[in-house]
Formats: C-alpha cells, sequence, structure tokens
C-alpha cells in the first residue's frame, strides 16, 4: 500500500542522492572555497531526509499492520500492542538495517554540521567517506534485504513477533546499540581523511573526541539493555553468557575504550599517532564484523536470528573492500613520527599503554574465542562450542594487575612522576579493603582466594576514587570528574559482581502444585496455580512463598504466557528486587507431567551491577559536556 | 653504537611481540582444555572411546511419550532418527523443550547409551533445529 510504496521510492531516491553528492563533494573538493558549498549541506540534508520518509514509512506500515509488506506479515500481527509494532520494525533483518541506515546518515549530517572549525578539506574528504559506506549500505539494503518487498495477495493476519522480543528493553536496545555501532564509522572516516591531509594532532584529537565518545556512551548503554534482558526474560538469572552475539558487542566495546584512553595522549601530547589510527580503524571493523557475524546466521548462537548466506557474503566482501581501502590508505600516508616524544616509566603515558594493552589482551581473547569454532567448523567440519570456563580463565586472573594499574596509573603525572605514590589515605584504604575481603575470604569461606584478591582490588578502587572525589569537592581540585565517576563505576562492577558471585543461592527443583522443598535453611512452597487470558497470550499464574532463614514470608508469583501468534510458551521471571539482592523465580511446564520446573535465585547486588553501568556511561556523557566549556 | 632511542623502540617492538605471543598462546592453551565439542547421537555410537569427565554437546530431536518427571530430574530419550540415547537431567527445563523438538544437552556421557545432562539450551526459535540434525533430515 501506500507507506511502503513512498518509502520504498525515497530509499531508491536517496541512492540517486548520494551519488550525486559523491560527485559534489568532488567538485567542492578542488574548489578554493573556504567552506564546503552549499550543496554539500543541501544535498546531504536530503539524503538523511529520504532514509528518514523511508524509515518512518516503515513504521507506519507496522503501525497500520499493512500486511501486503513481506516484513510487516512476517513480524507483525494486529493485535499486539502499539510499542512492540513499533519495536517491531527493527526487530527484524530488514528493517534493522534500514534503522542502521538511519542512524549511519544522521551521524553522517551531524558530523557535516559540528565540525565548523576543522579544515575544509579533511571535513570534505571525511563526508567522502561517510558518503561510501552510505552507498554500500543503501545498495546492500535495497538489493539483498527490501523491507518494502511487497506480498500478493495480501494476508488477513501477520505471524507476528516472537514474543521473546516482545519487551520494552529489547525495543530500544538494538537503536542504542545501532548508534554505539554505527557512531564508530564517523571514527574511521575521519581517521582515514585525517591521515591522508596529515591532519593527526592534538587538534584533530581535539575535535574527534566527542565522536568517539558518543557511540561509547551508546555502546556501553545497548550493552547494559541487551544484558538486563537477557536477565529477566531468558530465564537463566545470568547477566553475561559469553554467547557469541553478546561477544560480538563487547569487542568494539573494548577496542574503543583503549581509543577514548589514547586519543587522550595524542590530544595533550601529540605523539601515539599510529596507534590511535589502527584503532580507529580496528573499531569500525568490528563494529561491522558485529553485524555481519550477527546477520549472516554464521554464529552458533543462542540467539538464533534470520539468516541468509548471501547477505553475510555481500556484509563480508564490503567490509573487506573497507579494509583494503583502510589499509591501502594507512600504508600510503602513514604519519611520520619524527617527533617521538619521550616520557619516562613511571608517566601517564605509560599508565594509559598500560591500559591499552589490557584492552587488546580482552579483546583478542574474545576474539580467538568467538571465531575459533568458526574456523574450526569450516576448516575440520568439527562442532565445539567455546563457553563461559574459557573465558573466565583467561580475562579473571587478568583483571588482578589490571585493577591495580587503574588504581594508581591515573595518580601519575604526564611525561615524568616523582611524587611517592604512597599516601597515608591510601594505606588506610587498602587496610580498610582487605579487612573486609579477609572476611569474607575467612568467615564465608566459599570463595576461592582469586576472587577475594579481586574483590580486595575493585574495594580498594572504589574507596580511592571515593576519596579523591571528596577532595576534589571540598577543595575544588582540578581532578578529572567524569573519569572519576567511570572508574567508579568499573570498580563498582567489580566489586558488586564479586559479591554476587559469592554469595548467589540458586536452586532447580520439578514440583507438584501443593508441594513445598526445603533447601539451605530456606522453604519454597508451591500454593497454586491460576489461569487468566488477555489480549495476545493466556497465562498461568503459579503462587509460591518463600521462607528465608530469618522465617520472614515473601511471595513470588511466576508466570507461564503461551502466546497465539506465533504459538510460542515464555516464562516470565518474577524478581523481587532490593538495594541488597534480587529474589528471582521462574517456572515452565514439563510435557506429560504434573510436575512444573522452578527455578529460584537469590542474587546479591543485582542492581548495583545496571547502576555501575549506568555510571560508566555517565562519565562519558559528563566529559562530551565538559568539552563543550 | 645504537642510539638510545633505537634501542628504546627495539625493546618496545620486542615487548610488544612477546606479548601477542604469549596472549595467543595463552588462549590457544586454554581453549584447548575448554572447548566442547557437538555431537549426535549417531556420532557418538561410532565413536571409539568415551571420556567420562569430558564435556559434551548432543543434539538431536526429543522422542515422542519419553519424556518422564521426577522431583530432583527428569529423563528422556534424544533421537536423530538412526541412533538414540537416554538422557538424565537436573535444572532448568527451558519452554521450547517439548516432545519430537530440536534440542541442545551439555553434559558429561556415562556410556554410549546414556547421557547426563546438566545444561538444556534454549533457543528463540521455535523452529530451531540444532545444525547436524538439519544436515541429516536434508539428506534422507
Amino acid at each position: 500500500m501506500l507507506p511502503g510504496h513512498i518509502g520504498f521510492i525515497s530509499l531508491v531516491f536517496s541512492l540517486f542522492i548520494s551519488l550525486i553528492l559523491f560527485f559534489f563533494i568532488f567538485q567542492d573538493y578542488k574548489s578554493e572555497s573556504q567552506a564546503p558549498s552549499l550543496k554539500v549541506y543541501s544535498l546531504s540534508f536530503l539524503q538523511l531526509l529520504t532514509i528518514i520518509i523511508s524509515f518512518f514509512c516503515l513504521v507506519l506500515s507496522f503501525v497500520i499492520s499493512d500486511f501486503s509488506l513481506a516484513a510487516v506479515y512476517q513480524n507483525s500481527h494486529t493485535t499486539k500492542p502499539l510499542l512492540y509494532k513499533i519495536s517491531g520494525t527493527w526487530g527484524n533483518h530488514e528493517g534493522s538495517l534500514l534503522l542502521w541506515l538511519l542512524v549511519l546518515s544522521i551521524f553522517s549530517f551531524c558530523f557535516l554540521v559540528q565540525s565548523k572549525y576543522t579544515p575544509k578539506k579533511y571535513r570534505l574528504l571525511t563526508v567522502l567517506f561517510q558518503n561510501i559506506i552510505t552507498i554500500g549500505f543503501l545498495l546492500f539494503v535495497i538489493k539483498t534485504s527490501n523491507p518494502f518487498l511487497n506480498l500478493f495477495p495480501v494476508p488477513n493476519e501477520g505471524l507476528g513477533l516472537n514474543p521473546i522480543l516482545q519487551d520494552p528493553a529489547l525495543a530500544i536496545h538494538p537503536p542504542i546499540l545501532y548508534l554505539g555501532y554505527v557512531g564508530t564509522s564517523i571514527i574511521f572516516s575521519s581517521a582515514l581523511s585525517a591521515m591522508i591531509h596529515r591532519f593527526v594532532n592534538p587538534s584533530w584529537a581535539d575535535s574527534i573526541k566527542i565522536w568517539i565518545l558518543t557511540p561509547w556512551i551508546f555502546l556501553t548503554l545497548g550493552i547494559m539493555l541487551g544484558s538486563i534482558w537477557a536477565y529477566y526474560e531468558l530465564g537463566w538469572g545470568g547477566f553475561w553468557f559469553w554467547d557469541p552475539v553478546e561477544n560480538v558487542s563487547l569487542m568494539p566495546w573494548f577496542s574503543l575504550t583503549a581509543l577514548v584512553h589514547s586519543i587522550i595522549i595524542l590530544k595533550k601530547r601529540d605523539t601515539f599517532h599510529s596507534w590511535v589510527l589502527i584503532l580507529a580503524i580496528i573499531t569500525f571493523t568490528l563494529s561491522m564484523n558485529g553485524t555481519f557475524l550477527v546477520r549472516s546466521g554464521i554464529l552458533n548462537s543462542v540467539h538464533t536470528f534470520a539468516n541468509d548466506p548471501e547477505r553475510g557474503f555481500y556484509i563480508l566482501t564490503f567490509l573487506f573492500l573497507l579494509i583494503l581501502l583502510s589499509l591501502i590508505i594507512f600504508f600510503i600516508y602513514q604519519p611520520k613520527d619524527n617527533s617521538v616524544k619521550s616520557f619516562f616509566l613511571f608517566s601517564r603515558e605509560t599508565a594509559i599503554s598500560v591500559n591499552n594493552w589490557f584492552m587488546m589482551f580482552f579483546l583478542s581473547a574474545v576474539l580467538i574465542g568467538t571465531i575459533y569454532p568458526l574456523i574450526l567448523e569450516i576448516t575440520k567440519d568439527i562442532k565445539i562450542s567455546v563457553g563461559a570456563p574459557f573465558f573466565n580463565i583467561i580475562i579473571i586472573p587478568f583483571l588482578v594487575p589490571f585493577l591495580f594499574f587503574m588504581i594508581f596509573g591515573p595518580k601519575l603525572k604526564w611525561i615524568k612522576t616523582n611524587e611517592n605514590l604512597m599516601s597515608k589515605k591510601l594505606i588506610f584504604n587498602f587496610f580498610l579493603s582487605l579487612v573486609f575481603s579477609s572476611i569474607i575470604y575467612f568467615f564465608w569461606g566459599k570463595t576461592t582466594l582469586l576472587n577475594s584478591i579481586i574483590f580486595l582490588l575493585g574495594l580498594f578502587l572504589l574507596l580511592t576514587l571515593l576519596f579523591e572525589f571528596l577532595e576534589t569537592i571540598t577543595k575544588k581540585n582540578k581532578v578529572n570528574i567524569p573519569r572519576i565517576i567511570s572508574h567508579f563505576g568499573f570498580g563498582l562492577l567489580i566489586v558488586s559482581i564479586s559479591l554476587n558471585t559469592i554469595f548467589s543461592v540458586e536452586m532447580d527443583i520439578n514440583l507438584k502444585i501443593g508441594e513445598s522443598y526445603k533447601f539451605k535453611k530456606y522453604e519454597l512452597k508451591f500454593n497454586s496455580i491460576s489461569g487468566k487470558v488477555e489480549k495476545n497470550f493466556n497465562s498461568l499464574l503459579g503462587s509460591f512463598s518463600l521462607i528465608d532463614p530469618k522465617g520472614d514470608i515473601s511471595y513470588l508469583k511466576p508466570e507461564i504466557r503461551i502466546y497465539n501468534q506465533p504459538s510460542i510458551t515464555t516464562s516470565e521471571a518474577n524478581i523481587k528486587t532490593n538495594f541488597f539482592y534480587d529474589r528471582f523465580i521462574t517456572m515452565s511446564n514439563i510435557q506429560n507431567s504434573e510436575f512444573f520446573n522452578i527455578r529460584f535465585q537469590q542474587k546479591p547486588m543485582m542492581i548495583w551491577i545496571w547502576i555501575s553501568a549506568l555510571l560508566i556511561s555517565l562519565g562519558g556523557i559528563l566529559s562530551v559536556f565538559r568539552q563543550k566549556d | 653504537m645504537y642510539g638510545k632511542k633505537v634501542k628504546f623502540r627495539a625493546a618496545f617492538i620486542l615487548l610488544v611481540l612477546i606479548s601477542l605471543v604469549l596472549i595467543i598462546y595463552l588462549s590457544l592453551k586454554t581453549l584447548e582444555d575448554n572447548v566442547v565439542y557437538f555431537l549426535s547421537p549417531t556420532e557418538i555410537q561410532n565413536k571409539e572411546e568415551i571420556k567420562k569427565n569430558e564435556k559434551v554437546r548432543v543434539g538431536g530431536m526429543v522422542k515422542k511419550n519419553s519424556i518422564k518427571s521426577y522431583t530432583n530430574y527428569i529423563s528422556f530419550i534424544l533421537t536423530d532418527y538412526k541412533n538414540e540415547i537416554n538422557v538424565t537431567y537436573s535444572g532448568t527445563i527451558p519452554n521450547l523443550f517439548s516432545e519430537e523438538k530440536g534440542v541442545v544437552a551439555e553434559g558429561t556421557l556415562k556410556d554410549k547409551n546414556y547421557f547426563i545432562a546438566n545444561k538444556i539450551l534454549a533457543k528463540h526459535d521455535e523452529n530451531y533445529m540444532p545444525p547436524k540434525i538439519n544436515n541429516s533430515l536434508d539428506s534422507k
């Protein structure tokens, strides 16, 4: 119907505009003028506008349930709540790529407008590279993943969106994550352009910093939202599974985090040029790679999304060409570091290099763990999976030196530090943390020494930062508040996760109605079950009472939902949250039996894990605003 | 003799190389011990020897009328329509787990006919089939 047609025409139109824009950028590039011409501005704007129209048309088609479009038919249903009709737009491959394209053009346009204090040729070339990426994706969408594909005859009713995806956190997770992924394209384009124009210097670092922080903030939030969703929707009560699809979003985060740190060296000390450029290229490659791996369906993951080898092939070819282009540019225009700025061992330069080393280590470990199964499958036709044990063994021990450097690194000064880092406060903090962690280690005793050391260092980091923060407020010291907040968030994350692993209580049991079960001073009773009919699903609501070791009774009501369209059964966890712990219960029915499968968990500090992720990104947000001053 | 700067550079490059080798060595070494192989019931039957403590994943279909449940565990038969294997499992049962549907179980083999699972993997997609079953169904 109409919106679908307009959407498609608008998309094709956008491709033409992009090609014309390509031509005008070249023309403008040769001209003598000081700023890009109005043509470039207006064409960029038109490019953005046509993509917005196209995207809006697709959303509209979902809202009015226009089943003449295949994408709507396959992923929507008339009885679905409005929010999930809208989020259904990007809950599928075709729509999510249109969203990718939308975010890409928003970023390109914002860059063009925001970068007015940088050299003209550098700006134009950056926009040109962005335009190449846009054209690539436009072709990809139109050719292999057209969301406006028509169906005939028009079906009366859609197939519905997978109920597991009908969830508020997952409704906003893809847009936020894409703002992170796609945002890295600007870093890539501008790095290539700056290289060609010999503009890799502190003033470039200053102008690009905001474009590094923005995707970093969104990527952090996007990963967190995905994790929250997995926590309550998948019903396992964990928040990170080392699933390939999760790893794929974590890898660009590591390199982006390294970049957030090393760009500071470039800005303040005018060194590390090549390394910053390599990181910029790696980050975008990993983001594209993420799209490729998830969308091609190569990954053997718990997130089995629809897939198509042709699409994977296209993205892979496109990615290959982009990497080739960037490598050629890198080897031709590689910055000649004539002025290697020397620095001493005890300096902030060293501290940041150490941070980057660790980021690269974590990145490589995750990369190897994620792609090794793929390589083995292709070369030897053996199917394996690499799970949590591998990542835990390889990453957790390295957190010890990492946290240590995170405590002392930021205290070091540029070039050389002569002062003694050991202050009385620091020693006091250390002993306080030591006391706490020893109590946990010796009295509860069900944890490993390694976990206790990590907890100790995490706590030490928290206390140190807390003191720094208090000093800043009282003395108005010139200390970097955003850094303190982000690092504090990370320390809190480590402490929360340690406490979570040490003090979790969990049990799996099969119960009939009326039965009760005792475990570790807890008693769980299965009282009753009741049925309810909702708009697009039927629900079975269980009623449980839990008597905890103190004798307090709490009531828990997990739910089983049987969705009509598509007909899928899901468990809705019932989670009781407070500041100290989450109580988490799920139930599922077992075929041919009166038993219900019950999973109960008491997970300490859960809310603090989410809060710490928020703090990490809050630091980034503050840093963006501080820049403007 | 070489200047100070050159020496520093050489040391730096050496350091990077050493850490690179270290990373790859450590990762591969850990991988070796922590890899979980994915097998079908037929592949288990054809295996020459069975390591009792080795973690494996078995994929197949849940046989009709084979699920039996008890307070602490359930049992069922997993089949690839050529061979089958008995599975016992205690833990969370995903909703998509039902008879005549695909399933992937992770655990250890007691012998060729008996598998003790400690994890059943939930798949988001109701039409999901373990990859090897898909292949063997196609080839039928």
